[in-house]
């Protein structure tokens, strides 16, 4: 592994030597490189540790029974028994998890950021409980409380995926709440004759898109993948159609599914990390004029 | 959004200003924040198209004063009047009021010009109209080229200045400005003084200034209105706050003076050997311990080898010359005469004399030889 970074940080060290600019002293260098080969190493270790499962996965879906190259696997995913009302399920729960949250959210954190700013470390606290308490606890504990009609709908989960993504969207809004001058946006806005709602849609929000966006795939990520509630309350999304259709021929189409999850939220993620870019390099110029 | 400033020259100026500005009445106002009495039975009458300056140390209740203008907040008792209307089921939206604000406040997702056109967009003005209104009174604050930067493409005198194109498009009944200036060094202050008296002078617009720059409240307003506690000290022009302070506190907070400490009796005080008669409200009892409280130019000096004071330090201001003179315990600040000043050698003995008709005396503080504002 050592021997990898070696040439690289090297490679890199003289890049920027090359530069026109002074030399830096001996020393400085020394101590670059030897910084620059830790940080490959530390990089090349982490992702090797994420990237050869998703590899693995990907390479096993792309292969049919006999090993050979094949697009076969996900031509299958859709005619595959049970698959397209699982995944026409898993959508219909994000989206009403999706919708929930947000409106149950967004009017709340920005409230508690104005009005009840003692209140935030309260609001962290409970906001941080589903992940403390095991998903399975609550469910377990739902489901003979529930009444019959709500264990009846799927949207029961939709509920229990509102308290799973708190955690998720409340720490996204609340950075993004703390990263603009809430109460001097809000007042000026008051001021020159906005109603709350216009405040709303036309000041707080737009600043909060990243935040906003963020929060929403992290949820979308937590709903496609959410297997314990889903199964124990005996609903066929997608993560309990992975495991139920689980016949010696069908690994490979499994795998596939799963794969086409994976995909899909980092295509989301992919499209917010570029977004919050470029918003932190605005802000980053911003505090280079103050 | 076309070109901006075709439109804006090819309409008619339209910013008349109004007949005149709105009269503000605040009446007994108290807000009381836990144990905090911010605001304590304040009162104040504002004339249509005055600017008033509050001035005030850090915590006095300037900001809430303006809030309570503003509406942001609710009044544990008293009464806000804008031209004889009371305001207080009136919300903040309702109210008309131009505020501009001590931090950055322009919304980072709109360019400069629709900032400035954000009032008028709420007030529904047809689009066209709204920006041609926004790019003429960008213009009136020099900020013309600026119309398509973001605040953050923006240095912070340009982004105070599009907060004042902002607050000043909706015309509002009253100008409120919180400590505007202090985020800006020293020359862009200036400048943006000079502009904020002009405009405001222009269109003949109520306005509150809030600052705990005296150099600042002097300045630029009509009558300045210095705060201590949540209460008016005292609400005067800038010449007669500065020559006839009612307070010990104004005289200390407006300019430059020394404390001597004395007895008061019979109606007058002994200063350094000259009896001198007491002004202003606060009278002291027969007999008590206080402090005359002087400024540099109430005194003078005459060189005398037997004097009861010698020369600590010399600044040279220009025409007069600041003098710290020990006298026994005290340093007392002079200001004379530069060539006079000249003469003297540090370490010079001298008498010191009071040449004003009266002084100002403040209950004894131990341990306050000399302050400053
Ligand atoms: N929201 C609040 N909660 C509690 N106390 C407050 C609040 N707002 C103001 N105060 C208190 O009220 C007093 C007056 O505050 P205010 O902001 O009006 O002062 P200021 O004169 O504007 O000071 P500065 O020059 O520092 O801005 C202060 O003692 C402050 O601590
Ligand atoms: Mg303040």
């Amino acid at each position: 592994m050592a021997s990898i970074g070696v040439p690289i940080g090297d490679f890199i060290a003289n890049e920027e030597a090359g530069i026109d600019r002074p030399m830096p002293l001996a020393g400085a260098r020394k101590k670059r490189r030897r910084f620059s080969l830790w940080r490959f190493i530390v990089l090349f270790v982490a992702g090797a540790y994420f990237l050869i499962p998703i590899f693995a996965g990907l390479k096993f879906s792309l292969q049919d029974i006999s090993g050979r190259f094949s697009f076969q696997a996900i031509q299958n995913l859709p005619s595959a028994p049970g698959f397209s009302g699982a995944f026409w399920l898993s959508m219909r729960l994000a989206i009403v998890t999706l919708v929930v949250s947000i409106l149950l959210m967004v009017p709340t954190t920005i409230y508690v950021h104005l009005r009840l700013p003692r209140m935030r470390r309260l609001m962290e606290f409970i906001t941080i409980l589903p992940i403390v308490i095991p998903p399975i606890v609550i469910i377990a504990g739902i489901l003979p409380a529930a009444p019959l009609w709500a264990k009846s709908s799927p949207y029961l989960l939709s509920f229990l995926y509102v308290i799973l993504s708190m955690p998720f969207i409340y720490r996204s809004l609340d950075a993004g709440l703390s990263a603009i001058d809430l109460k001097t946006l809000v007042e000026a806005a008051r001021s020159l004759g906005a109603s709350w709602l216009r405040t709303l849609t036309q000041v707080i929000l737009p600043n909060l898109r990243p935040a906003l966006l963020s929060a929403m795939v992290l949820t979308l990520a937590l709903v496609l993948g959410e297997f314990t509630m889903a199964s124990l309350d005996l609903w066929t999304t997608i993560p309990v159609w992975i495991v139920q259709f689980n016949t010696a021929s069908s690994g490979h189409v499994q795998t596939a599914a799963s794969m086409l999850g994976l995909i899909g939220t980092w295509v989301f993620l992919t499209i917010i990390v570029s977004i919050d870019r470029s918003e932190s390099r605005k802000s980053r110029r911003k505090t280079g004029t103050l | 959004m076309t070109n901006v400033n075709e439109v804006a020259t090819s309409l008619p100026l339209t910013h008349t200003p109004p007949a005149s500005g709105s009269r503000v009445e605040l009446d007994q106002l108290v807000r009381v924040y836990g144990s905090v009495r911010a605001l304590d039975g304040f009162s104040l009458t504002i004339e249509p198209g005055e600017f008033v300056a509050l001035l005030g140390p850090s915590g006095c209740g300037k900001t809430t004063v303006l809030r309570q203008i503003a509406g942001f907040e609710q009044l544990d008792s008293g009464r806000v009047l804008v031209n004889g209307q009371d305001l207080s089921n009136v919300s903040a939206q309702k109210r008309d009021m131009g505020m501009v604000f001590q931090s950055y406040s322009l919304f980072p997702n709109m360019n400069a010009l629709n900032n400035v056109a954000f009032g008028l967009r709420m007030r529904h003005q047809r689009s066209s109209q709204r920006l041609a209104k926004a790019a003429e009174v960008l213009e009136m604050v020099g900020l013309s080229d600026q119309a398509k930067k973001y605040p953050h493409q923006m240095s912070g005198g340009q982004q105070q200045r599009v907060a004042l194109a902002r607050a000043l498009a909706i015309e509002p009944q009253v100008l409120l400005l919180d400590e505007p200036l202090s985020a800006l060094d020293a020359k862009v202050r200036a400048e943006l003084r000079d502009q904020i008296r002009m405009l405001q002078k222009r269109l003949s617009i109520t306005t509150i200034f809030v600052t705990h720059d005296q150099e600042e409240a002097l300045s630029m307003a009509d009558r300045v209105c210095v705060m201590s506690k949540g209460r008016i000290e005292q609400m005067a022009t800038p010449a007669v706050l500065y020559r006839h302070p009612n307070t010990a506190f104004v005289a200390q907070f407006v300019g430059v003076s020394s404390r001597v400490p004395t007895l008061y009796r019979g109606g007058s005080v002994d200063i350094f050997g000259q009896a001198c008669t007491v002004r202003g409200d606060e009278r002291p009892t027969e007999g008590a311990e206080v402090d005359a409280i002087l400024r540099p130019e109430d005194l003078t000096i005459e060189p005398d080898p037997q004097g009861i004071g010698f020369v600590t330090h010399k600044s040279f201001l220009g025409a007069t010359t600041r003098l710290v003179v020990q006298v026994r315990e005290t340093p007392v600040r002079i200001d004379v005469r530069s060539d006079q000043g000249e003469e003297l050698e540090l370490g010079a003995h001298v008498n010191v004399k009071v040449i004003s008709r009266d002084v100002l005396v403040a209950a004894r503080v131990e341990n306050s030889a000399t302050q400053t504002a």
